[in-house]
């Protein structure tokens, strides 16, 4: 089984290095920094799937939170917008904070024929008291020169940091959202994980003072050197010259060369600390109740508090790998989140690599990644091929050809329903 | 019959049991026995291994569950034997689903049968007790009008004064020229209605005999009826 | 008068436009729990099979008005309904023979179904950018509106119009004939309790002798039929856009629990549920408190519980309520 795996992983290295050859090296190690992120997000999936069985439909979301984090950290701080309403958006969140805890408090200590309206008086206070200080805070911080900042921007911090610190925040997400719905079925989860996935990426879009909303926040600090200023330093001009190479796309080649090797860098520490985890007694045991809920159970396993660790955990990795999406980007862009592309594909690539194998994970990423790239040239290679004999002025011929890039979906789809089908154990099925 | 579920290991060994048109046949034996597998082997619930199913001089061995309903043979499992968010009349109505004929007067006759089922036949069957979903069950399966009767527990679960209200019921079924198969925990009461007896253990034919020749055997009495 | 006023307002921003958008829930609901009851799990390309129904009706709308076929006052889109009903009835059907049957066969789990199903989404959605693009495309045509917000003012005199659309008419009346038809067919036929017998006990169903393919065929086939009408009678209401169902995915599956999923009469509730909190608490309430209170204790703001942006999170938080009270739903539903 290695070897088969082996096998696969050297049959991507190859089409990478077809890309290389033939289209440039450029894209190919653009689609491969793509191809670590998502083999870190379909780890961060495995881990749920894989290990304990949860279905997460709203990774979309988790991947968002490390996005956010990225640049709540490293964005420069907008000191107008912090002095004239940053201490009331601390205290209105400060505030709902306690609101929700109190009403908590009131559900445990008060008996129900009371309770209930204690509970909406506690949130119309809550609310009322929110409002007075979050909407005109809002009003002026997005009112602080709105066509470059209008929010409060970040702590400045180095962009790296926020990998980390994105994990964490997804993971506290996850743990919320986590307690409610776990103790119930599997669909449950699915769909109460969908829904907060959506809110998620409400939040990213519409609260205008945290991440300036559709106008995105772009031009991020990088953990990299930027190309114009490599090709300024003398060491990188003679590099240049021995390679014989034009400056300014090898540049560009070493920019994402370091990325590379930073992704590479944190791919093999999640893998090494997910190996580790699944061999682990830990392991062993997430595995047994995946098997066999009942009996793990029945000998006195803590089912809900174990499946409320590994979802935790995985979303965490998601975080991570939303944190370093955006530093890749440089840029958020709370538009372009789309549960096909941030959920479901990453679903594709875990059922492809196959389930419960940390391995499998990474190559159905990394695979997925290369075809869902390569499937837009081929869509409209195939569309045309098929079209063909139509008048380039046909509209049916020009309709198809527009959409060509869609065909890439069901591509997807057929991908996810073969490997289910005859295949469901995946590449790399778990050992 | 040899056989037992999926591909796990045989749970009932050349077992064998047999019931006559008119009559009633009781299955006893101590718990896991094979008695409830006994019953879905001769049902088509679970694959045979060896040995054949014969009903009407015919072999049916290899019909599946439905078409062993269109012959004739009604089965009542032991849990999960009503429709409960259907009324006492559609759970009738659905046992009888095979038939293309008019069902009405079937279900006169069930209902007779059952008469406390008359004022209830507008409930939903998950409301009533024990007992009564115990008669909608066996009022479901008799609604094909089958030759063969087979019942899984009938009583369990069931309080002691209604259970003799159900063997009543059961002794009246035959009346009507119906075979009775069933299976049964309260082996004394059960063997005293029996025209055959068959006592199961670990998946084999211990005793076979008329129900009272059982009733009276003192091996039969004390290893399974407790003294 | 002031009183009319603020009652005119409501009608026409929050009860008409949450009773439409109620009833196009309600029938998406329906969808998911009638795949739900029969074949048991969370069907994740329902939205999907609501944009192919409603594509395909929109395929053929445009054919009938290039032919110069209209519906008079009426929208196009139903003469073609039918059509486009067929449709996607041919095609939940195609996706039962070479997908799930599979499954069903295996016995598999209902997340193994939940996982092929979002198989069958990726599908589906493709062949519908594919087809039609993902832009967003009019589908309504015919008189707009019942009654117009002036032709309202001139009638009754009153400062706040109050306007109908003839959608909104056609989705409350079109959704009470379908629930009808529904509920006339669960339980007055003999297949539509042959249904309810198959969800309440696959076991015994299988022992009565009922075909459980066709059960599962007469599910799908109200699963299309219903998200056909709720996905064209949606696009008739706002517009047709491929990816508002997957968003509208979320609302349905929360009303489906929230109604108590299986119960037929939990998705319809829950739907309303839904949408009537939806667009309460999204509404802005100044401009109808300032009709009843006197002019100086109107506060200040827009009296806006949530921003509209936020809409998704209000069936989001009932369905969490919901879970954490009482997880079988309101009207107690198997529990998924």
């Amino acid at each position: 089984m290695k070897q088969k795996g082996r096998l696969y992983f050297a049959i991507f290295v190859v089409l990478v290095f077809g890309v290389g050859w033939l289209q440039s090296w450029n894209v190919a190690f653009g689609i491969l920094n793509m191809c670590l992120i998502s083999a870190i997000m379909a780890l961060g999936v495995n881990i749920q799937w894989g290990y304990a069985g949860l279905f997460n439909a709203g990774i979309m979301g988790f991947i968002a939170l490390g996005g956010l984090s990225a640049v709540l950290i490293s964005a420069k701080p907008v000191s107008e917008a912090w002095s004239t309403g940053g201490l009331d958006i601390l205290g209105s969140l400060i505030i709902s904070g306690m609101t929700v805890l109190v009403i908590l408090h009131v559900r445990k200590k008060i008996a129900p024929p009371l309770r209930i309206w204690i509970i909406i008086a506690v949130s119309l206070i809550g609310y009322w008291l929110f409002q007075g200080l979050y909407s005109p805070a809002v009003e002026q911080i997005e009112k602080i020169n709105p066509a470059l900042t209008g929010y409060l921007g970040g702590l400045g911090l180095p962009i790296i940091v926020s990998w980390l610190i994105g994990g964490l925040v997804a993971a506290g997400g996850a743990w919320l959202i986590g307690r409610i719905s776990l103790g119930l079925r599997a669909d449950y989860l699915a769909i109460a994980t969908l829904g907060i996935s959506e809110i998620i990426i409400a939040i990213i879009k519409y609260e205008e003072w945290l991440t300036r909303g559709v106008k995105n926040v772009t031009g991020l600090p990088r953990p990299v050197p930027y190309e114009v200023d490599l090709i300024e330093t003398r060491w990188f001009a003679s590099l240049a010259e021995i390679f014989s190479a034009n400056p300014v796309a090898m540049a560009s080649l070493l920019v994402k060369l370091c990325y590379f090797i930073l992704f590479l860098g944190v791919l093999a520490i999640l893998m090494w600390l997910s190996e580790r985890a699944l061999k682990s007694p830990w392991g062993r045991m997430m595995r047994a109740i995946r098997d066999n809920r009942d009996a793990a159970s029945a000998m006195g396993k803590d089912v809900t508090g174990r499946h409320l660790q590994t979802f935790v955990l995985g979303c965490a990795v998601c975080g991570i790998a939303g944190a370093m999406l955006v530093t890749l980007d440089g840029q958020l862009v709370p538009g372009s989140y789309a549960p096909l592309r941030y959920t479901f594909l990453i679903w594709v690539m875990v059922i492809l690599g196959g389930s419960g194998n940390n391995w499998g994970s990474v190559l159905g990423g990394c695979i997925i990644w290369f075809i869902w790239i390569q499937a837009e040239p081929l869509g409209y290679a195939l569309v045309e091929a098929v079209t063909l004999p139509f008048e380039d002025s046909y509209w049916l011929k020009h309709h198809l050809i527009e959409n060509a890039a869609q065909t890439r979906l069901i591509l997807m789809g057929a991908i996810l329903l073969v490997v289910m089908r005859f295949a469901p154990k995946g590449l790399i099925p778990e050992r | 019959m040899s056989g037992g579920y999926g591909t796990g290991p045989d749970i009932i060994h050349d077992c064998d049991l047999m019931v006559e048109a008119g009559e009633i046949a009781v299955v006893v034996g101590p718990n896991g026995a094979g008695k409830s597998t006994a019953m879905k082997g001769i049902f088509g619930m679970i694959q045979l291994r060896a040995g054949k199913v014969f009903f009407n001089n015919r072999d049916i061995t290899a019909l599946p569950p439905s078409d062993r309903v269109l012959e004739g043979m009604a089965f009542v499992p032991q849990n999960n034997n009503v429709f409960p968010s259907m009324s006492v009349e559609e759970n009738l109505e659905m046992g009888a689903f095979i038939r293309t004929d008019d069902i009405s007067s079937t279900i006169t006759r069930v209902l007779e049968l059952f008469p406390i089922l008359q004022d209830k036949r507008k409930q939903m069957a998950g409301e009533l007790s024990g007992g009564q979903r115990q008669q909608v069950a066996i009022g479901r399966a008799l609604m094909t009008e089958p030759k063969l009767l087979m019942l899984d527990e009938p009583t369990a679960g069931v309080a002691p004064i209604v259970m003799q209200d159900l063997f009543q019921c059961i002794q009246d079924i035959t009346a009507s020229g119906v075979a009775v198969l069933m299976v049964e925990q309260n082996a004394r009461q059960a063997l005293a209605i029996a025209d055959r007896g068959f006592v199961l253990v670990q998946g084999r034919n211990r005793f076979t005999d008329q129900g009272k020749t059982l009733l009276a055997n003192p091996e039969v009495q004390r290893s399974f009826l407790g003294g | 008068m002031d009183f009319l006023n603020a009652i005119a307002l409501f009608c026409n921003f929050v009860l008409v436009p949450a009773t439409a958008y109620g009833a196009q829930l309600a029938l998406g609901a329906l969808g998911i729990t009638v795949i739900y009851s029969i074949l048991r799990f969370a069907n994740f390309a329902h939205g999907e099979l609501m944009s192919w129904g409603a594509m395909l009706t929109l395929f053929l709308t445009w054919y009938l008005q290039s032919a110069g076929i209209h519906a008079g006052p009426l929208p196009t889109a139903l003469l073609a309904l039918p059509v486009g009903i067929l449709g996607t009835i041919a095609m939940a059907l195609a996706t039962e023979r070479i997908v799930y049957r599979f499954y069903r066969k295996q016995r598999a789990s209902s997340i193994t179904f939940a996982i092929v199903s979002v198989g069958v989404m990726f599908v589906m959605a493709g062949l519908i950018r594919f087809m039609i693009g993902p832009g967003e495309q009019v589908m309504t045509d015919g008189h707009r509106f019942l009654i117009r917000a002036v032709e309202f003012k001139h009638m009754t005199g009153l400062d706040e119009g109050f306007a109908i659309k003839t959608t909104q008419v056609i989705t409350i009346a079109v959704a009470m004939v379908m629930t009808g038809f529904l509920f006339w067919f669960l339980y007055r036929t003999r297949s539509g309790k042959a249904m309810r017998a198959f969800s309440d006990n696959e076991d015994l169903a299988l022992l009565s002798g009922i075909n459980p393919d066709r059960i599962v065929a007469i599910a799908w086939i109200l699963a299309a039929i219903l998200a056909t009408v709720s996905g064209t009678l949606y696009g008739l209401d706002k517009s047709y856009k491929p990816f508002v169902f997957m968003q509208l995915l979320l609302p349905i599956f929360a009303a489906a629990i929230v109604g108590g999923i299986g119960q037929p009469v939990g998705a319809i509730l829950g739907g309303f549920v839904i949408a009537y909190s939806e667009v309460l608490l999204t509404y802005a309430y100044r401009k109808f408190l300032a009709y009843l209170v006197p002019g100086d204790w109107v506060p200040e703001g827009l009296l806006q519980l949530l921003s509209t942006d936020y809409k998704f999170a209000v069936s989001f938080i009932i369905l969490v309520v919901v879970l954490l009270i009482r997880p079988t739903g309101i009207i107690r539903g198997k529990l998924l």
